[in-house]
């Protein structure tokens, strides 16, 4: 057991928990954030992206106690309040989704690629988005919700 | 994944004495391979030693090589401006790697001490003939490179950095397995004071590999016609279910081929 400490959506949390936790089951299990979704749980799908002091991972890859004294954002994090953050309203505007279940991580991925290039084009978008996969394989209206985000996080 | 203890060391040395007092550690350093693995349960220790906050992230120019820390992860490499002046080689193939968030844990020096035989990394270090060094001692890539995730290292060893000597040119290709990212083959060509050197990675039954032949008949006439007639031999090379060793004979000498229109300096 390890007394674990971090930042989560901006809200210090602190529990003891067992070494091998994986940070995805200290989110959704211990802090009930389920919105960060378990696909694969082989690192390939990307359901888990989360944020680590601004740095997309796979949480089902990194343990909890990596994180300790870090700054962790959910996809529960990026809303400022009934406000949607510019990148979800894209996806909902777009209808970058349809069974939804990718839809968590694509959010949390494709606000970091915009972050890093602003002016990201339709290819460094699919190549962005090497990591989050679409089992519904609806990826068109995907990479135009990140388009469309990218242009609202531009004037945001 | 088994019970296990965790232990984020503070510096290489506090790594060092903890590995020296554990019966039974592993060294965690992006662990892009290794939670995986312990997460399968095909791997298992009583005790993670996190390199993550020991340094060790430091690119630098030697003068006479690109130093990379054994911590700078693929995607430091990748967007690294000094690799991409020195070695524009090494910041591409970093930037090939799995996938974005791989690359934003996945470290040079977990990637060569695990030596997966479709590693990209290793056919870099072999073509360019790189130096690792290691809390203690420099170990040349071909002495390194054992076999199939196997290398030289010692049980109580960490890779610190890893030297690359400029080359004059310089490209590696994959063919990527499209699921995995993994390379099914990859091929790094670097013509080095004049010599050439082609390193293969993700074919060969003991890891990567230099092609002697290929080497001989390029130091001849730098082409991809000059490899046309080059023997591969199939039966060192990998089949499983993603490629035959005819597949990745073939696949060899079209990457290679690829390789040597792609050399840049």
């Amino acid at each position: 057991m390890t007394q674990l400490s971090m930042t989560v959506n901006g809200q210090p949390v602190s529990h003891d928990i067992e070494d091998n936790m994986l940070l995805v089951t200290y989110l959704r299990e211990t802090l009930a954030l389920t919105g960060t979704h378990i696909g694969c749980d082989t690192s390939q799908c990307g359901a888990c992206v989360i944020h680590i002091n601004g740095v997309s991972a796979k949480s089902c890859t990194v343990l909890a106690v990596q994180a300790e004294g870090k700054d962790v954002t959910t996809i529960e994090g990026i809303a400022s309040g009934d406000r949607l953050h510019p990148m979800q309203q894209a996806f909902h505007d777009q209808h970058g989704l349809q069974c939804g279940y990718c839809t968590p991580g694509m959010v949390m991925s494709a606000i970091e690629l915009v972050q890093a290039n602003p002016a990201l084009s339709e290819q460094d978008i699919r190549e962005g988005l090497e990591g989050n996969i679409c089992r519904c394989t609806g990826y068109h209206n995907i990479v135009k919700a990140v388009q469309t985000g990218a242009q609202a996080m531009r004037k945001a | 994944m088994y019970a296990t203890q965790y232990h984020k060391a503070i510096s290489l040395d506090d790594a060092r004495s903890q590995l020296a007092a554990a019966d039974d550690a592993k060294l965690l350093a992006g662990g892009m391979t290794l939670i995986p693995t312990l997460k399968q349960r095909l791997a298992q220790t009583d005790l993670l030693i996190d390199l993550a906050d020991t340094g060790l992230t430091l690119i630098e120019d030697t003068g006479s090589h690109l130093k990379i820390g054994a911590m700078c992860r693929h995607y430091d490499v990748e967007t690294s401006t000094l690799v991409a002046t020195m070695i524009p080689m090494l910041g591409s193939l970093a930037g090939g790697i799995g996938d974005r968030q791989v690359r934003n844990y996945g470290t040079l020096g977990g990637s060569i001490a695990n030596n997966d035989p479709s590693a990209c990394y290793p056919a870099a270090l072999m073509a360019l003939g790189a130096n690792i060094h290691t809390s203690e001692r420099d170990i040349a890539a071909e002495d390194f490179f054992v076999g199939m995730f196997e290398t030289d290292l010692d049980e109580q060893e960490i890779v610190t950095a890893v030297s690359f000597p400029k080359p004059d040119k310089a490209a590696y290709v994959k063919f990527p397995n499209p699921a995995s990212r993994y390379a099914m083959v990859g091929v790094c060509v670097a013509v080095m004071d004049g010599d050439v050197r082609v390193a293969i990675t993700g074919a060969g039954q003991d890891g990567v590999f230099r092609h002697n032949d290929m080497e001989a008949a390029l130091s001849e006439q730098f082409s991809a016609m000059a490899i046309e007639t080059v023997a591969i031999d199939e039966e060192m090379l990998l089949s499983d279910i993603h490629a035959g060793a005819d597949y990745r004979a073939h696949l060899v000498r079209e990457m290679t081929r690829r390789a040597i229109t792609a050399c840049q300096p």
